[in-house]
């Protein structure tokens, strides 16, 4: 079952930090991920391919690089699973607040 | 180093289908306008031909050209868009559609990219796109379309 892979791969601090990069930039190489990362490059490789089969990167050759992009495709089809569209804009409003708030909090 | 891909963003869904069925699921205006926000995609689909996406009301909401064409396993589109002035200002993106089927599913791979770096239009069809991909895989698969709001 796929939406059991999606949540496997996600209880882990590595690799959410591994999608957070690339949510930030997109389409990084191995290396570009490692960087400054205090983890081996035999663990981000492990942690990339968990991702991969969990269908939340999407890997891709440009050249010679090997480009990893995140996917958000199986998030969104949970999210659409439970959030009907109605509550979708008061969520965002939360959201929204939320980190305005937090944000102030940390000045 | 991977400067170019700066305006890319990949999307990936497995769908339980056929290629065929996804193939005409992607392309024909009946089936398009169940999961991609009312949108009629309009084509000759031959290469060189032109596609266009046109609302409801009959706005043309996106257009480009047909590069390459091979059913029921690749397009690649050049992509314009049309009813945001600050996003048809930037000029021409592109678009890949790959299909492979495996098992009783076809892995759907979208590619939507531009030379320009931070593109504005590639940033404002990363928001559509997935939504656009989980309405088409509950469509497939179960025969009935997501209640979808409209653009």
């Amino acid at each position: 079952m796929q939406d059991d892979d999606v949540f496997r791969a996600l209880a882990d601090a590595s690799r959410r930090t591994l999608l957070d990069r690339l949510q930030r930039r997109d389409g990084q190489t191995l290396n570009e991920l490692c960087a400054g990362l205090a983890m081996t490059r035999q663990a981000v490789t492990k942690h990339l391919a968990i991702l991969q089969s969990a269908n939340l990167i999407a890997v891709q050759r440009q050249g010679r690089a090997k480009l990893h992009f995140i996917n958000p495709v199986p998030i969104n089809d949970i999210a659409e699973r439970w959030i009907s569209k109605f509550q979708r804009h008061h969520l965002r409003a939360l959201s929204a607040l939320k980190k305005a708030l937090e944000e102030e909090d940390h000045e | 180093m991977s400067e170019a891909a700066r305006s890319t963003f990949v999307y990936v869904t497995y769908i339980r289908t056929s290629a065929e069925t996804l193939w005409s699921a992607l392309l024909k205006p009946e089936f398009t306008k169940q999961y991609w926000y009312g949108m009629e995609m309009i084509s000759d689909w031959k290469p060189g031909a032109s596609w266009k996406l046109v609302f409801a009301d009959g706005r043309v909401g996106d257009m480009g050209e047909v590069l390459e064409i091979e059913p029921p396993r690749r397009l690649v589109i050049r992509w314009h868009n049309e009813f945001r002035p600050e996003l048809k200002a930037e000029g021409p993106a592109q678009c890949t559609f790959d299909l492979e089927p495996s098992g009783d599913v076809v892995k759907l791979t979208i590619t939507h990219s531009s030379v320009k770096a931070d593109s504005k239009l590639i940033v404002a069809v990363s928001g559509g796109w997935p939504k656009i991909l989980s309405n088409l895989k509950t469509l497939l698969e179960t025969g009935k379309p997501m209640a979808t709001e409209k653009l």
